[in-house]
């Protein structure tokens, strides 16, 4: 294992004496090293969907104003919901502590804006569900309150995780887990890398690649602040080979720091799954069952990175969101800095509307975000993305019966069996799926794009997983 | 808000592959033009009109049986034409059209329909039906026609029966183009490339199958080559003689009846090759890719059981 460690670093190394081509240049001639080494660096599987990033690829952040009112649900997070600390008729600022942490897994929420509480009360979330929220009216002047800036280069471990907790930052890559308990792992496990994902690999999204492009040094600081605060000497910052300028960018931009590396990955889909930028970068396999740490890895997205550099330095806590709002059914896609709690309706709106032909409107990407029914739903922390697609994008057609034709199969990156799967939840057989590692899948939907026979794989298997996880 | 109530809900992903079963069958239909087309060079129109009789049985038969069934009726999937343009290729040239009728009938009825319908058939469908009629006719299934452009003028014996009985070597050439005695589709080696090349390079067939079909046959007709190679003739005969290059890219390929684990394509084709040399050296028939395939159909359930892959970051299945 070490050894190959090392070839990685040495390709790495190399690729930061580059010239402006160089970069596309040294992706293709490592491309052809890692094929003779067979040391390619993917994982194997995955699928290849139209990617449509060149809808908003060029579009710089734009801020969003506040909107009249938000919506800031208490859980943004995995984990349990926060305890609220105000109550309706209170007055709040920008940045104030509005409900803290309750328990191990959770997650401090600040007030997105300056205003009065007018309720404390349900609402439907991103995934469908009603969640108990904090409803806040928005006055025209705004007035902030930031926790005290730090510096960065003096900052201790200790000082850095507790300002992740205050800040209430979770991961932004999907799951929105406390990031302060991710910096926590435990004493046991020996960390060997701080992985920092800029693979982006859900079609249309563009936040990671522009925040890498925008705020390259931020990014930078961002990890070099989780390398200190898990005592960590080796970054490594894995982006799909699509993103050419971005790798570009930080490459340029690590130079002065040898502990960190930037490697190009194939760009596929799933590239950005946890499992899967872990096998790529380092080879190693998380595993079923075990988390990233089991291999000495802490893995955070890029966005979270640069929401750490915001807390330690300036004191922000997460308040805002930065996300792609995209797809041919919306008149301006855009990338957006949206306050947390801003109600779908508003930031599609301020993008120029609907178009007539949209079909779907999703929140997050269209492999694994969830499809919207009321558009008062609130942007939270870890909103990636909005699209709203039209017919021709959300293709889909009738269900035939299963061929057999095993491109499920091929294609799975956790190496299971989707059709199988599906069809012993079907047939009710969870022992048998079980066994054949139903609780394994990470939901990434891969099988059920590649369908030919359009059978809702990963649907079932979805629905199996839950009755295998409730049956034990 | 009336955008709103046309909203789609749906669980991911969504969006998909542009390729529907639909899709995938037109295309396979398309690669079959070519082993087509040098049928009809090499032994005359006649036999689009055999190809054609089958696709329209193959294609009738399935509609009337789902309509027995009350199932909607697929004609447009285009997997009966499928198969039925496969049986049309199996046969042998100017074959009784009435006959080739009732071999797709059975095809369909029997093959498929009587097992479910598409995704569910065990076996081959137009294996099935090749192997009725070779069972129902078998003097008309042995009775091979010169190719059009033959220069050898006694003998219309297939390369295979040639050397079987008459320790014939048939040149290499003439089998390749397709200029040598055999089924309407089959003979063409180029036709056959073509077409399976094209499927491999779409992503329909997947490589594994023919690519172990044709090591498994370099190795095990190799093997007795070399013990003896007067006796039996060498590997490049064995893959350009016979149905051995469509069975391989066309029929054992056919998603419904092969393994869908890699590995088990490997197995899969592995065995073909091997029943296909026994049955040739060993047997009394000349020829046995049919039977290969038909055979290890059978044994696709369990080939798929047995080669569960490891599942990402498992050490080994026995430690669990």
């Amino acid at each position: 294992m070490p050894i190959q460690i090392i070839t990685i670093y040495d390709i790495t190394e190399s690729k930061r004496i580059n010239g402006i081509n160089y970069a596309s240049l040294s992706i293709l001639l490592n491309e052809i090293s890692m094929l003779l080494l067979n040391n390619k660096k993917t994982f194997k599987g995955g699928v290849h969907p139209k990617a449509y990033k060149e809808l908003t690829e060029n579009l710089p952040f734009e801020i969003m104003p506040a909107p009249k009112q938000v919506i800031i649900p208490l859980s943004q997070h995995t984990g349990k919901p926060a305890r609220p600390l105000i109550k309706k008729g209170n007055e709040v600022k920008t940045g104030e502590l509005i409900a803290e942490q309750n328990g191990f897994i959770s997650s401090n929420i600040h007030s997105s804006v300056t205003g009065k509480v007018i309720k404390i009360g349900q609402a439907v979330n991103s995934t469908g569900l009603l969640r108990e929220s904090i409803f806040i009216e928005t006055y025209e002047t705004e007035e902030f309150i930031k926790l005290p800036p730090l510096n960065i280069e003096k900052v201790s471990s200790e000082e850095i995780i507790l300002r992740v907790k205050e800040a209430g930052i979770v991961g932004l890559g999907g799951a929105a887990f406390p990031t302060h308990v991710k910096l926590s792992p435990p004493p046991d496990k020996k960390i060997d890398y701080v992985i920092l994902n800029g693979c982006e690999c859900e079609p249309y999204l563009t936040r990671d690649y522009r925040l890498m492009l925008e705020r390259t040094d931020d990014v930078i600081s961002g990890l070099r602040l989780i390398m200190k605060a898990v005592n960590v000497n080796k970054g490594i910052i894995g982006i799909e080979d699509n993103k050419i300028e971005a790798i570009q960018k930080l490459e340029k931009a690590v130079s002065n720091f040898p502990e960190i590396s930037v490697i190009a990955l194939k760009t596929k889909y799933p590239q950005g799954a946890e499992k899967m930028l872990i096998k790529a970068a380092t080879k190693r396999e998380v595993p079923p069952g075990k988390l990233p740490f089991d291999v000495g890895c802490i893995i955070q997205n890029i966005g979270t990175a640069v929401s750490i550099y915001d807390a330690v330095t300036n004191g922000e806590p997460q308040i805002t969101a930065a996300l792609t709002v995209s797809g041919k059914g919306i008149y301006q896609p855009k990338n957006l800095i949206v306050k947390v709690g801003t109600p779908l309706m508003d930031v599609l709106n301020f993008c120029g509307g609907i178009k007539e032909d949209a079909v779907k409107i999703i929140v997050g990407g269209p492999m694994m975000g969830f499809a919207q029914y009321d558009l008062s739903v609130p942007i939270t922390k870890a909103t990636s993305g909005i699209l709203v697609l039209t017919k021709e994008e959300a293709f889909n057609f009738d269900e035939t019966n299963c061929l057999r034709c095993g491109k499920c199969v091929e294609v799975c990156p956790l190496n299971l069996i989707p059709t199988r799967l599906a069809r012993l939840t079907q047939f009710e057989r969870y022992d048998d799926a079980k066994k054949l590692g139903i609780t394994v899948c990470m939901e990434c939907g891969t099988c059920t794009f590649n369908c030919p026979a359009n059978i809702p794989l990963v649907q079932w298997i979805r629905l199996g997983k839950q009755k295998v996880v409730s049956l034990t | 808000m009336e955008t709103l109530n046309k909203l789609e809900l749906s669980s991911s992903p969504h969006v998909h592959s542009k390729w529907s079963t639909k899709k995938v069958m037109w295309f396979v239909v398309l690669s079959l033009i070519p082993p087509l087309i040098s049928g009809v060079i090499f032994f005359g129109i006649y036999q689009l009109l055999i190809v054609l009789v089958c696709v329209l049985f193959a294609a009738g038969t399935e509609a009337i049986i789902k309509k027995i069934r009350r199932k909607k009726i697929t004609i447009d999937d285009g997997s009966a034409v499928i198969t039925g343009l496969l049986l049309g290729l199996i046969l042998p040239p100017n074959f009784s059209l009435s006959a080739a009728a009732l071999g797709s009938i059975f095809s369909i009825a029997i093959g498929k329909e009587l097992f479910g319908g598409l995704g569910y058939n065990i076996f081959n469908p137009a294996l099935i039906g090749r192997a009725f009629l070779q069972a129902a006719f078998p003097v008309a299934m042995t009775t091979w026609s010169k190719p059009n452009f033959s220069v050898d003028t006694i003998s219309s014996a297939t390369p295979l029966a040639a050397y079987k009985f008459d320790r014939v070597l048939t040149k290499l050439e003439p089998m390749i183009i397709g200029n040598i005695s055999g089924s309407i589709g089959e003979t063409s080696a180029i036709a056959i490339l073509a077409g399976g090349i094209f499927l491999i390079a779409v992503g329909i067939v997947n490589w594994r199958i023919p690519l172990s079909m044709i090591t498994g046959m370099i190795l095990f007709s190799g093997i007795f080559w070399i013990i003896d190679p007067i006796k039996y003739p060498n590997p490049l005969f064995h893959i350009f003689a016979g149905g051995f290059l469509l069975g391989a890219f066309y029929m054992a390929t056919d998603w419904v009846t092969s393994p869908v684990t890699s590995k088990g394509m490997w197995i899969f084709g592995f065995c073909i090759s091997l029943i296909i040399v026994v049955i040739r050296i060993f047997g009394g028939l000349p020829e046995g890719v049919m039977y290969a395939i038909l055979i290890m159909n059978a044994f696709v359930p369990l080939i798929n059981r047995l080669t569960v892959p490891k599942i990402f970051g498992e050490q080994s299945r026995s430690k669990q």
